[in-house]
């Protein structure tokens, strides 16, 4: 147990132990003349704050491009920050990203430039993406108001092409080696301000924790926490963050499906859902930015209960269930009886979501996933849909087909699947499936979209899906692997 | 005397090259210091304001006690705290500080909180118990329309008799269009730092595209002469427009709080608070009349153009007026009425963005081509075609519906080629062939052109000051009245000064813009910044090498024509002295090395009574082919292929006006497509954050974008080395989205219905543009 927390920051170990833990990665950088690192909206929707943060897996340095906005200090123990003013060369040269986005006047007002520079120089590291669809992923989560994106995307495919300086190979070694020092140490348990803090490094650590605050709030990737700091000014007297716990960040593939711990992020498990129904993988992708991605978790999306989260439609389709512990109590819920309303969950005081049990559809095929939104990436549902539809002989065995963004929770349609059970695949059985619909859900209207639109949208996706089973997807969709575009 | 070998045969950074931004280096090492990156003193107070919760309402009481009462609180201010003149209107004085009577839309600013800190500021400011005495309100155009809310009187232009050339037309069409608002969104949010120096003396830093604006706001506000309050600017994280007058109530707030309180004082908008205080581009509703001829060529029309103003004046007189300067487009309209109606809603005073006006007008006009296009069967490019101003040299069809004639049009030549270089006319078959066999998506195409006025219509902004400090090492500052929010000006106008002086523009400084440097500026808008800038650095330029011609002429006694200046190198008779050994000596001799510049745009002219008169140096001419394709089960869409070319004159920086033409074209396409602003029915707007108001992202770019700079002649008008402006022209070819995405809505109801899509087309307004297209098909 110590009482700081620990982190290397461009390099250097820094301890900090008199800030509260609700202070943002990006308050604490501007406060040590760090001013490279913008401030564009503080709640990670434009990326202006990006920085690196790295981390040792298997032994490995791993860099992630993560919002400092809404990243709280007690998230980076024992991991290593880099900001845009830590990758210049010992003489102050431009590293190969920094140099390619000069070279192709990629900054204007170069407010969101520092942001693009880190999302381009964690995409440098891996080195592995050149396609505009890689790279419109990569810049996904940093907006430019000035350029069009054009010489940006020039940037990311020109620094491709450099070799990795010196400088860094060293930092890289550098950083590995401090890191296995720190990375041992930290968590613990902490006040400052009243606010308390506590970073438990088991599974049983946390829930000893939770039970003994059982009105403790949990924070994974702070995707949502941190709005309601920055923006509600919400005190939040006691938290108690997941980011040490190695077992809740494990994926386990077993022939029935996938074993997810709360705590993975999005993006460490998208290669393993979209290997299971390469439609969830495309939701997946298209959940915020990659920069959210890094952070927010696939437990934080169920327990934080919200009707617009994009997971619990296509976990419902799939008929997944969570496993919730309390102490040493485990019990196992389909995960569409965790929603019970708007705002409400089935999980007591003291318990937490610690798994999620993702089944393996008999095709991967056969789960469909359309994610509606004004913009394609970086953007909330107004509806998301997921149809999970078993066809027999032309006709329809089981259908399970859940909505998000319909109702104050996510939820089955079940009129909807009842219309479609067992009947012929035909127009006449979609249309009244559709029908069948405003049954299931009176959508409300509000900044995304109006009701009627909602609705008519989300009928009009069971449509799609019957098109799809006899259209190639390049006729039938304009974005994801199957766009033709 | 120089080695030949060494002598360089053209200055570093010269006029046309692409030099790089001025901060690019800085910008992506996290240097470029920005307001809210200034090392503030550690007695330096953060600001936030109390904002109104309500649309429309008399302030009965503020209960401010908690706020007071709150941690880290030093101070709060209300309109009573104010020496001076409450108010930072722009043009008149009706737009209040701080609210002293009656709010008049959400997020009008009720009091300001000074703390310790920037976050105990924003917590604190939500403590505050105000009793409101709720009144009606409008927020709508609509409602505004049908109550008759209006910030000043109807405004017309006129020219011929429209009625009766619509009534004897062989074929008639009316129609309406909504456009919407747009947000900034420049990435940097509005800022202010405040350092109270002696006396009446005030340095405000701010960002800002009006450094001369601040100014007279805080003098205002203060109570104190101009010359007491210095405004300085290094540079905007972007401004847009946004910046022009929306800075003023930052820098008053910070002024009035060192004043008060002797700290230095430092507002930084949160993001929400920024879009939910500031003005925004006006929406507007459009209604046409027209009149046409069998093939399609306009005989009259009158546009009736009915914008949001909000509560106050603001900039919205010339907004709207150059709304109806540009309800004309390219297109020859004999006969015109352009009626202007600037509603007054209870709703945040909209202001100036990119375009100023322009844009929307346009917009309308467009509309009217395509639904033409629809009535007569043809392809919307031939109307498009018939209804241009007559050409350069042409003495017909050349008269604007402001009585302004149009010598300079080279659209005919730009549409011609970017047609062929496009390849239009197969890729419009090949789509219409596309869309036959694709039920589900379908494709659009449309090329629109643009023109639009330069020169701000308020004649004496047409003006501008720089400074030019040469020092005697041969190094240069150079200053100017405009201001860097990214459009690269600095560069340019560095690179007038590089292009003059013949001197590696490494060797030329940018400085801060600073009213105690160049005074009295006009606002870096009207996409006039290196017009007038880069004129008055060439002037000041001009008047030192003048001196230093003379003086060289005398001393070495050769005559003036023989004192030539060459790269880094002055060449007198047949010496060649390096240019900081050359201006060593003239120092010596006691010959000034520093000298103002000035620059007036000549011939323009206009009367706004009449609606008559010269408002423009020139225009700026540009086209766009989008298209696009949608997704007619939920009207998701995308920009699939983009082709332009525009006119920028002989480029300053071709670098520079490439960005800036892409950078224009999608926040136009941004615009009419994605940016969607929603308020509730109590007047909040409910989009306040990038979460729920979507600017176009990287992939929203198109995969295939194609921008070429028109290679004419350069601009047959005497500006700075015959360029031409940039800045906003780009903006408005991004309308060809909207149309584009209209051809593809007209492809799901088989090209019989007019799609009528109103902006900004989001999937839900296309889709139920499909709907419509496609119900109407049935019937």
């Amino acid at each position: 147990m110590t009482d700081e927390i620990a982190f290397l920051l461009n390099g250097r170990k820094v301890s900090v132990s008199d800030l509260p833990p609700a202070t943002t990665l990006l308050e604490y950088l501007r406060s040590t003349s760090l001013t490279g690192t913008k401030e564009g909206c503080a709640e990670g929707d434009c990326g202006a704050c990006t920085v690196s943060v790295g981390e040792l897996r298997g032994g490995r340095l791993v860099h992630r491009a993560v919002n400092s906005c809404i990243m709280l200090l007690p998230m980076l123990a024992g991991k290593s920050v880099v900001t845009c003013e830590g990758i210049t060369g010992p003489e102050g040269q431009l590293h190969p990203c920094q140099q390619a986005i000069v070279d192709t006047h990629g900054s204007q007002c170069g407010f969101c430039t520092p942001g693009f520079t880190m999302s381009l120089h964690t995409a440098f590291q891996a080195g592995t993406e050149t396609s505009l669809g890689a790279i419109n992923d990569m810049l996904a989560g940093n907006l430019c108001r000035c350029t069009g994106y054009g010489p940006l995307i020039q940037a990311a495919r020109e620094m491709h092409d450099a070799p990795m300086p010196d400088w860094e190979v060293r930092r890289h070694e550098d950083t590995a080696a401090q890191l296995e020092v720190l990375a041992k140490g930290g968590g613990g348990e902490f006040t400052v301000d009243g606010q308390t803090c506590m970073l438990p490094a088991t599974l049983d650590e946390l829930a000893e924790a939770c039970e003994r605050f059982p009105d403790a709030t949990l924070v994974a990737g702070a995707t949502d926490v941190g709005l309601w700091i920055t923006k509600r000014f919400r005190v939040l007297k006691t938290m108690i963050f997941l980011n040490r716990i190695e077992e809740l960040r494990q994926i386990e593939k077993t022939p029935a499906g996938l074993v997810i711990g709360a705590g993975t992020t999005y993006s460490d498990a998208m290669e393993a859902i979209a290997g299971l129904a390469p439609d969830f993988g495309e939701l997946l992708r298209r959940i915020g930015s990659r920069q959210v991605r890094n952070s927010g978790t696939i437990g934080g999306n169920i327990a934080n209960g919200s009707p617009i989260g994009d997971t619990p439609p296509a976990l419902i389709a799939l008929g997944a269930t969570i496993t919730l512990r309390k102490g040493a109590v485990r019990r196992r819920i389909a995960i569409e009886d965790f929603f019970i309303e708007y705002g409400r969950q089935d999980r007591q005081p003291g318990e937490f979501v610690e798994s999620i049990f993702v089944p393996r559809p008999a095709a991967p095929q056969q789960l469909r996933c359309y994610k509606l939104t004004k913009r394609f990436d970086q953007d909330i549902s107004a509806v998301c849909g997921c149809f999970n539809i078993t066809l027999e002989n032309g006709r329809v065995g089981e259908a399970r087909i859940a909505f998000g963004g319909m109702a104050g929770t996510p939820k089955r349609a079940r009129a909807m699947e009842d219309a479609l059970h067992g009947q012929p695949w035909t127009e006449e059985t979609i249309a009244e499936a559709m029908d069948a619909l405003a049954r299931d859900f009176t959508p409300l209207s509000d900044m995304r979209a109006s009701s009627r639109y909602r609705m008519t949208a989300a009928r009009n996706m069971l449509r799609r899906y019957h098109l799809e089973t006899m259209l190639p997807l390049e006729k039938t969709r304009l974005v994801g692997a199957g766009a033709g575009l | 005397m120089k080695d030949s070998s060494t002598i360089q045969t053209a200055v570093r950074g010269a006029v046309g090259t692409g030099t790089p931004h001025e901060s690019a280096p800085k910008h992506v090492s996290g240097k470029a210091i920005y307001l809210d990156d200034m090392p503030v003193p550690a007695d330096c107070l953060h600001l936030a304001f109390g904002q109104s919760e309500k649309a429309h309402a008399r302030i009965v009481s503020m209960n401010l006690e908690a706020v007071r009462a709150a941690p880290g609180v030093v101070g709060v201010f209300t309109h009573k705290d104010v020496p001076g003149v409450n108010d930072v209107g722009p043009i008149i004085p009706d737009d209040p500080m701080l609210v002293a009577d009656t709010a008049q839309h959400v997020g009008h600013a009720l009091f300001i909180v000074a703390a310790t800190n920037r976050k105990a500021a924003r917590a604190a400011a939500r403590l505050a118990k105000v009793e409101y005495e709720e009144l009606p309100a409008l927020l709508t155009v609509d409602q505004a329309m049908e109550a008759k809310s209006f910030l000043m009187d109807p405004y017309d232009m006129k020219r011929g008799d429209p009625e009766a050339a619509i009534a004897a037309a062989a074929h008639r069409l009316s129609g309406r269009i909504y456009v919407g608002g747009q947000e900034h969104f420049y990435l940097e949010g509005q800022s202010a730092l405040a350092i109270p120096g002696e006396g009446d003396e005030i340095l405000i830093h701010s960002s800002t595209q009006h450094p001369s604006e601040i100014q007279h706001s805080v003098a205002h506000v203060l109570d104190v002469p101009l010359g007491a309050v210095t405004v300085s600017c290094r540079r905007m994280g972007g401004g847009f427009g946004g910046k022009e007058t929306q800075g003023n109530l930052a820098a008053a707030a910070v002024a009035l709080v060192a004043r008060i309180t002797g700290r230095p004082a430092k507002i930084f908008y949160d993001r929400d608070d920024d879009m939910v205080m500031t003005g925004k581009r006006h929406d507007i509703r459009i209604d046409y009349r027209v009149g046409y001829d069998a093939e399609g060529r306009i005989e009259g029309i009158v546009v009736e153009q009915a914008l949001r103003c909000g509560h106050s004046w603001d900039l919205s007189p010339a907004i709207a007026e150059r709304a109806a300067f540009h309800a004309d487009n390219c297109y020859y309209l004999p006969h015109a009425l352009i009626r202007s109606y600037r509603c007054k809603t209870h709703t945040v005073s909209n202001t100036a963005f990119r375009g100023f006006g322009g844009p929307q007008g346009m917009v309308g006009i467009e509309r009217v081509m395509d639904s033409i296009a629809h009535a007569t069967g043809k392809d919307p490019l031939e109307i498009r075609k018939l209804n241009f101003y007559g050409p350069m040299g042409a003495t017909e069809r050349v008269v604007t519906p402001y009585h302004m004639t149009v010598e300079d049009n080279i659209i005919q030549d730009i549409v011609a080629e970017l047609e062929r270089t496009s390849d239009y006319a197969a890729r419009r078959a090949g789509i219409r062939e596309w869309n036959r066999n694709s039920p589900i998506l379908k494709r659009g195409i449309a090329l629109v052109p643009v023109k639009f006025g330069i020169s701000f219509t308020l004649i004496h902004f047409n003006q501008a000051g720089a400074l030019v400090n040469i020092y005697t090492d041969g190094s240069i500052q150079l200053n100017h009245g405009g201001t860097e929010m990214g459009q690269g000006l600095f560069v340019k106008v560095a690179q007038v000064v590089a292009e003059e002086m013949q001197i590696d523009i490494g060797k030329v400084r940018v400085t801060a813009t600073n009213t105690g440097k160049v005074p009295n500026t006009s606002p870096t808008a009207a996409s006039s910044g290196s017009d007038l800038n880069g004129m008055a650095a060439a002037d000041a330029c001009r008047k030192i090498k003048a001196r230093l011609i003379a003086f060289a002429a005398e001393k070495w006694q050769v005559p003036e024509s023989e004192v030539r200046f060459r790269p880094n190198v002055v060449q007198v008779g047949a010496e060649g002295i390096p240019f900081p050994e050359f201006v060593r000596i003239a120092y010596q001799a006691r010959v000034s090395l520093s000298s103002s510049g000035f620059y007036a745009t000549p011939d323009i002219h206009w009367d706004g009574r009449a609606a008559r008169g010269r408002p423009f140096f020139y225009f700026s001419y540009g086209a766009a082919v989008t298209e696009s394709i949608i997704d007619t089960l939920t009207g998701e869409n995308r920009i699939l292929r983009v082709d332009i070319l525009h006119d920028v004159g002989k480029s300053l920086n071709p670098a520079i006006d490439l960005g800036q033409i892409e950078g224009g074209y999608v926040q136009g396409a941004g615009w009419l497509t994605m940016e969607e602003l929603v308020y509730d029915g109590k007047g909040r707007l409910t989009t306040h954050a990038p979460s729920t108001y979507k600017i176009p992202a990287c992939s929203d770019r198109a995969p295939d974008m194609r921008i070429v700079l028109w290679s004419g002649e350069g601009s047959p008008e005497k500006t700075i080395y015959r360029s031409k402006a940039v800045g906003e022209p780009p903006f408005m070819l991004g309308i060809s989205a909207l149309s584009a995405l209209s051809d593809a809505v007209a492809a799901a109801g088989d090209y019989r219905s007019d799609p009528l899509l109103d902006a900004p087309a989001t999937p839900e307004r296309v889709l139920m543009a499909v709907e419509r297209v496609r119900s109407a098909q049935r019937c």
